[in-house]
């Protein structure tokens, strides 16, 4: 517990705006990648680069979850009423969770037959095999609308963030720019 | 006399099969039944896959084939190219739309007989909920008794559908238009 009002560190701020890149921009290409002609010269690749940056977003994403357990998360803002403190945490624990679950429902789709997962052509993620059955589909349908809830609540989030600075002039988006 | 009357009884025993239509349930159970397709891969290669479930009766009788009957219900959502990522694209709307049609079937309406063991079926086979009237060119493989006390006839049939006929659109290129289907059933005899 940090006695004066915590912020956010240099560690918290890169994590924070790699993973907002990454999130939007895998979200962006799932979205466009999905109606590819098969005749498309990206209908191939396209599949290939979302799956190795969602890769590498795992990795990122577990290091800043154990990265905010073991050095602990930004205090609420203390002139933050206890109702937006609490909205704030409830956001920020869905937001982590529905990132973990679509990238989990994405290795389910495209490890379903055993094929592994090949990242950026640097290695293979294994596959589990065949864990339940209609896997592709059923983790298809995860996937797709945890994504779509995420980006709503991505939405949400950034409108809240611009809530506090330009209507409220609180320091909200500042400590996420600057430690 | 009694040498007579075994000999009688057998000659009817083995004769009744071929004398009388029978009714034959297709071996899905024990997988002696095939529906396998090909799909040209850009014109240059064949790409292979195959319905997991389905089933299917008929009925045949050697002597008078043009009554026989076959009908099949195929499980749409089990197609299986090996590969699941294109297996549940071919289940999606964009191919064979299996939440909405869940069922492909065939009924056959008439059979024309050829030369030899070949024989034409002609029926109507329904996919993506649209039916069209389709020829099977089918050949009878053997029949007799199994070796578990069971009897069996086995047919081999080919046919070839296009995409756009049922209502799929074909995304895949000009040389992917026809799908090409090869069935194999095998029969057990009704009891």
């Amino acid at each position: 517990m940090a006695t004066e009002n915590k912020g956010y560190s240099w560690t918290g701020i890169i994590l924070h705006w790699l993973v907002a890149v990454m999130v939007i921009g895998l979200f962006a290409s799932g979205f466009w990648m999905v109606d590819l002609s098969y005749y498309s010269s990206w209908y191939r690749t396209a599949p290939f680069w979302h799956k190795s940056v969602g890769v590498l977003l795992l990795a990122l994403m577990l290091y800043r979850l154990v990265f905010r357990l073991v050095k602990g998360a930004a205090a609420p803002l203390s002139i933050h009423s206890k109702a937006i403190q609490r909205a704030s945490h409830l956001t920020h624990l869905t937001l982590y969770s529905l990132v973990f679950l679509i990238i989990c429902s994405g290795y389910l789709i495209s490890t379903a037959d055993g094929r592994p997962i090949e990242v950026f052509g640097w290695f293979d993620l294994p596959s589990a095999g065949e864990l339940f059955a209609e896997q592709a589909d059923k983790a298809g349908l995860v996937h797709k609308f945890a994504a779509y809830g995420l980006i709503a609540l991505v939405f949400l989030h950034a409108m809240a963030a611009f809530k506090h600075h330009f209507f409220d002039k609180d320091d909200t988006l500042k400590r996420m720019l600057k430690p | 006399m009694k040498r007579l009357l075994v000999a009688g009884l057998l000659t009817s025993m083995l004769a009744a099969p071929a004398l009388q239509a029978a009714d034959y349930e297709i071996d899905t159970q024990g997988a002696h039944a095939f529906i396998q397709f090909k799909i040209s891969h850009l014109g240059y290669s064949w790409l292979y896959g195959r319905f997991n479930t389905f089933e299917g009766t008929f009925s045949y009788d050697a002597a008078k084939l043009t009554e026989s009957k076959i009908q099949l219900e195929i499980d749409t959502k089990s197609i299986d190219s090996n590969h699941a990522e294109r297996d549940k694209h071919l289940r999606s709307p964009d191919f064979l739309n299996v939440d909405k049609h869940g069922k492909a079937t065939f009924v056959s309406t008439k059979i024309v007989p050829k030369a030899g063991a070949d024989f034409d079926v002609v029926g109507n086979f329904t996919l993506n909920g649209v039916t069209k009237e389709v020829v099977i060119k089918a050949t009878k493989l053997g029949e007799g008794a199994d070796p578990w006390g069971g009897y069996r006839a086995g047919f081999a049939g080919t046919t070839s559908i296009n995409l756009e006929d049922f209502a799929i659109k074909n995304i895949l290129g000009p040389a992917s238009a026809t799908v090409h289907l090869d069935l194999t059933v095998e029969g057990i005899k009704k009891s």
